[in-house]
């Protein structure tokens, strides 16, 4: 593999790595958003 | 990494290059790709299709008798929208092969050679399974439950069964985009009811009309692709007669909730004078005939108005159940 492509990979990795780690900040948020929702809506 | 070292780059080869190893790796269980880009999957979703089908929902929702809570309307919205995107990731992953031959998808992530169908079958799965359960948990089981149905109908009756093997594949398969509303009416009141049912059936009524205006004047692309669709298969003439027939008992439901007390006045008016005049452009669709050098404007312009007519009814429904109330 020449030092383009492994650079090219390497690069697609970095940025689906930060979008994967935001996704998963935000999913976070949105649970705990959720659960205290329903607790105060008397649901759990 | 399935990256073999004695293989190029793709993303570093030429557009046609990528795209002839993409089709001949069609048929290859492992194929050597680079990681897809994130914005690759982000296009698997189909986010223009997608615009729509939340409005819908949310219609659905906020014209609903009882109120959510804004975390939980914003949870029932985005499951809707994961699977939508689902829906067309897995779209996109068994129809590579027509989408190559049509110029209208053919630099979609697939058949572009951007990435590997596996990533896209593992992506369209994986986000269907997680926006049912996240539904589940979070709003109800009757949402989740229509939710699951509108995916498996838009992937395996419309995709894998309708669309390669009839003219009335959007008929049928028009149903998997007429579920948001209902969808999105379940997550507030977890049940279905008249209203909800009706824009169900405004939606799937609304299909053909929109589809057959588009199908008319890309109707070279679908030809090369091989997808039978209405004016494919029977010709213009009854292409443009079915538009004509089908604006009939949409226009008829669209207008229904107001007569039946389910809306008031608001919605009757507005119904009523933007459906008149879809009725008018699909009359003029349905009673020419195409010329030489056809520009085909009218059924641009009947393509076009109808994604505004259905954003309109919705609208006016949920102004009209909020001022009616």
């Amino acid at each position: 593999m020449t030092p383009d492509e492994q650079d090219l990979i390497r690069q697609r990795q970095r940025s689906r790595a930060r979008v994967m780690a935001l996704l998963l900040g935000a999913f976070v948020i949105l649970i705990f958003a959720i659960a205290i929702t329903k607790i105060r809506q008397g649901m759990i | 990494m399935h990256q073999d070292d004695s293989r190029p780059a793709m993303a570093l080869l030429p557009q046609a290059a990528r795209r002839a190893y993409s089709r001949s790796m069609m048929t290859v269980a492992t194929p050597l790709l680079p990681p897809a880009d994130w914005r690759d999957f982000l296009a698997l979703t189909k986010p223009r299709v997608m615009t729509l089908v939340v409005f819908t929902g949310l219609c659905g929702m906020l014209a609903a008798p009882v109120g959510i809570p804004p975390v939980l309307g914003f949870t029932a919205i985005l499951c809707i929208a994961l699977g939508a995107g689902a829906a067309g990731a897995l779209n996109q992953w068994y129809e590579a092969d027509i989408d190559a031959k049509m110029r209208r998808t053919q630099k979609r992530p697939l058949p572009d050679g951007r990435m590997d169908r596996e990533s896209a079958l593992h992506f369209g799965v994986g986000l269907a399974a997680f926006s049912v359960i996240l539904m589940y948990f979070a709003i109800n089981l009757a949402a989740a439950a229509i939710l699951t149905v509108s995916i498996l109908f838009y992937v395996l009756v419309y995709t894998v069964w309708l669309k390669r093997r009839t003219p009335q594949n959007i008929v049928i398969g028009g149903a998997a985009g007429a579920f948001p509303p209902l969808i999105g009416w379940a997550a507030a009141t977890g049940q279905v009811a008249t209203l909800p049912l009706l824009l169900f059936g405004l939606v799937f009524l609304w299909t053909p009309p929109h589809f057959w205006a588009l199908a008319l004047f890309v109707k070279t692309d679908y030809a090369n692709a091989g997808v039978p669709m209405l004016p494919v298969v029977a010709g213009e003439r009854v292409t443009r007669r079915q538009i004509g027939l089908y604006t009939i008992p949409m226009a008829l439901v669209a207008i229904l909730p107001w007569p039946l007390g389910l809306t008031g006045p608001l919605y009757g008016g507005v119904a009523s004078v933007t459906t008149a005049i879809f009725a008018a452009l699909a009359l003029v669709v349905a009673t020419r005939t195409t010329g030489a050098d056809d520009t085909m404007k009218p059924e641009k312009r009947l393509f076009s108005y109808s994604i505004l007519y259905l954003f309109v009814v919705f609208g006016a429904l949920v102004v009209d159940r909020w001022v009616f109330a």
